[in-house]
C-alpha cells in the first residue's frame, strides 16, 4: 500500500538561504506525526509545501502515491490564526471549501463536523461573537469537512491559554477519531508533542534535516500525567538542547 | 417676519421660501424638476458605479490590469469635472445623455479609487485560506475579495452619491429646461431668490435622504463587522 504522505529529499532556499536541507518523512495512514524542532528551521515552511501554498522547492511531495505540485482536495491545512471570513456565520465558514456550499449535502456534513467540535448550538453565530478557542474549532471543522487525507496543522494552539489548548488537543483527537485523517502537526509544545502524536520527528537548525524520531508508546486516551510522556519530553529537551537554559549557560 | 438687515431679494423669509415653494408645486414644476433631477441622480450614480466596480475589481485584483489602466485612469481624475461638461455636450447632444453621462463621471471616481484600495488592503492571510481549497482567481475575486472589501466600496459608494448629487446640480446648469439645476439658474435670471432658496431646500434634503439610506444599507451589509461603527447603540 501507498503511504497517505511522503516527503523525499525536499530542499527549500529563500534567496541564497537554505532552509530546509534535504527532509525525508513518510507517514502511515492515520497516524499523528508531530514535527518539533528549533525556531526558524523551517517547520511552518514544510508545512506550507505540502499544502502546495509554495510549489518553489527540490524534491518530491507525494500524496497516495501521486506526486503533487500545488493544493490538493486531500491536503488540508489549519493555521496558527483561525483566519475565519469575518462576515460568514461559523456553519457558512465551515462549509466554504464543500464544493455546493449551500447544499443539502454540505448542510448536513458541516452540521457533522460542528457538532464534533462542539460547536452545534453556534452554527449561526459570527466570528466576532465567539471565543479564541472557539474560532480555533471552527477552523478545525472546516479543514475536517472535506475529509481530505492528510491534514496539516501549523501551530493550531499555540496562541491559546493552557486550559483552552488542553480542551482543544482533546477535540482534535475526537475529530481524529471520527474522521480518520493522516495528522502532521506542527507545534512548539513538547507536552502537546507528546500528548498526542504517535511518532515526534525532531529537526535540526536551518537547514533542517530529520535529527531524530521518537516513538511514543502509550495507547490512547493517554493520561497527561503518564511518566513515561514525561520520560520522552525530558529526551526531546535534550536533543533539542533546552535542558539547562542553554542560552545562559555559555557565559 | 424679518429683522431688517438683509434685503428680502437678498435673503427672503423662511415664510416668503415656503408659500414660494407651494406656489411651485402647484404648478407642478417642483414635483417635476424634482423627479427630473431624482432620475438623472440615479441613473447616473448607477452607471458610475457599475463601471467603477468592474474597472476597480479588474485593475484592484490583476496587477497586469492595474498596470495597463492605472496611469489613463488616475490622469483622467485630475480632469476638473467641469471641463468635461464642454465637451460631453459636443459628443453627446443636449438631450439627457451629457448630464447622464457627467453624473457617472462624478461617482465614478470614489467608487473606484475606494474599492482600489479596499482590494489592495484585503487580508492575505483569507486569500491563502482560498488558495488551499484550490478556488479558481475569479471564485476567490467573488468569494473573498469583494466581500472583504465591501465596505470600502460602501463608503465610495457615499461619497459617490454625494459627487452624484453635485454633479447633477452643473450638468442642469447647461442647456437644461427642467430640474432642481435649471431652477437655480433660472431664478438667478428672474432675480427670483425665494425660488433659489426653494431649490436649495430640496436640493439639502434629497443629498441627505441618499446618505441616510446608504448609510442604512453600510449598517446592514457590515453587521458582520467587529468594530466601533457596530457596536449596538
Amino acid at each position: 500500500m501507498s503511504r497517505p504522505l511522503a516527503v523525499s529529499a525536499v530542499r527549500k532556499r529563500f534567496g541564497d538561504v537554505p532552509v530546509i536541507g534535504g527532509v525525508d518523512i513518510g507517514v502511515p495512514a492515520g497516524e499523528i506525526l508531530a514535527l518539533v524542532g528549533p525556531s526558524g528551521c523551517g517547520k511552518s515552511t514544510l508545512l506550507r509545501l505540502i499544502a502546495g501554498l509554495d510549489t518553489h522547492y527540490a524534491g518530491e511531495i507525494s500524496v497516495d502515491g501521486s506526486v503533487i505540485c500545488g493544493p490538493d482536495p486531500r491536503v488540508g491545512l489549519v493555521f496558527q490564526e483561525p483566519r475565519l471570513f469575518p462576515w460568514l456565520t461559523l456553519a457558512q465558514n465551515v462549509a466554504f471549501g464543500l464544493h455546493d456550499p449551500d447544499g443539502a449535502e454540505a448542510r448536513r456534513l458541516v452540521a457533522d463536523a460542528l457538532a464534533v467540535m462542539g460547536l452545534a448550538s453556534f452554527a449561526h453565530a459570527l466570528p466576532k461573537h465567539v471565543s479564541g478557542g472557539m474560532a480555533q474549532r471552527a477552523a478545525l471543522a472546516r479543514a475536517l469537512v472535506t475529509e481530505p487525507q492528510v491534514l496539516l496543522l501549523d501551530e493550531p494552539f499555540s496562541s491559546l491559554d493552557a486550559f483552552t489548548r488542553m480542551k482543544l488537543q482533546d477535540h482534535l483527537l475526537a475529530a481524529w477519531q471520527r474522521y480518520r485523517p493522516t495528522l502532521v502537526l506542527v507545534t512548539h509544545d513538547l507536552d502537546e508533542a507528546v500528548y498526542l502524536a504517535d511518532r515526534v520527528v525532531l529537526l535540526s537548525e536551518r537547514p533542517s534535516r530529520v535529527q531524530d524520531v521518537l516513538r511514543v508508546a502509550p495507547a490512547r486516551p493517554r493520561d497527561r500525567r503518564d511518566p513515561s510522556l514525561l520520560g520522552l519530553r525530558v529526551a526531546l529537551l535534550e536533543a533539542l538542547h533546552l535542558e539547562r537554559g542553554a542560552v545562559g549557560a555559555a557565559s | 417676519m424679518s429683522a431688517g438687515i438683509f434685503d428680502p431679494y437678498q435673503l427672503p423669509p423662511p415664510l416668503l421660501v415656503a408659500e414660494a415653494a407651494v406656489s411651485l408645486w402647484r404648478r407642478g414644476l417642483l414635483q417635476s424638476d424634482i423627479a427630473i433631477t431624482c432620475l438623472r441622480v440615479l441613473e447616473g450614480f448607477a452607471i458610475g458605479s457599475v463601471f467603477a466596480v468592474l474597472l476597480g475589481t479588474v485593475t484592484g485584483f490583476w496587477r497586469r490590469a492595474e498596470e495597463a489602466l492605472e496611469p489613463t485612469l488616475q490622469a483622467l481624475r485630475t480632469v476638473p469635472t467641469l471641463a468635461w461638461a464642454p465637451l460631453l455636450l459636443l459628443w453627446l447632444g443636449i438631450d439627457e445623455a451629457p448630464k447622464i453621462a457627467l453624473v457617472a463621471i462624478g461617482a465614478f471616481f470614489p467608487v473606484y479609487v475606494n474599492l482600489v484600495a479596499g482590494i489592495k488592503g484585503v487580508d492575505r492571510k483569507l486569500i491563502e485560506v482560498a488558495r488551499v481549497y484550490n478556488l479558481s482567481d475569479l471564485q476567490i475575486a467573488r468569494r473573498v475579495v469583494l466581500p472583504a472589501s465591501l465596505p470600502d466600496l460602501l463608503t465610495g459608494l457615499r461619497l459617490g452619491a454625494t459627487q452624484a448629487w453635485l454633479f447633477v446640480v452643473v450638468a442642469e446648469f447647461f442647456g437644461s429646461t427642467q430640474g432642481l439645476g435649471f431652477r437655480l439658474t433660472d431664478s438667478q435670471l428672474t432675480t427670483r431668490v425665494d425660488l433659489m432658496f426653494v431649490a436649495l431646500v430640496v436640493l439639502a434634503i434629497l443629498g441627505k435622504i441618499t446618505d441616510s439610506i446608504l448609510r442604512v444599507v453600510e449598517r446592514r451589509l457590515l453587521s458582520w463587522r467587529d468594530t466601533l461603527g457596530q457596536m449596538p447603540s
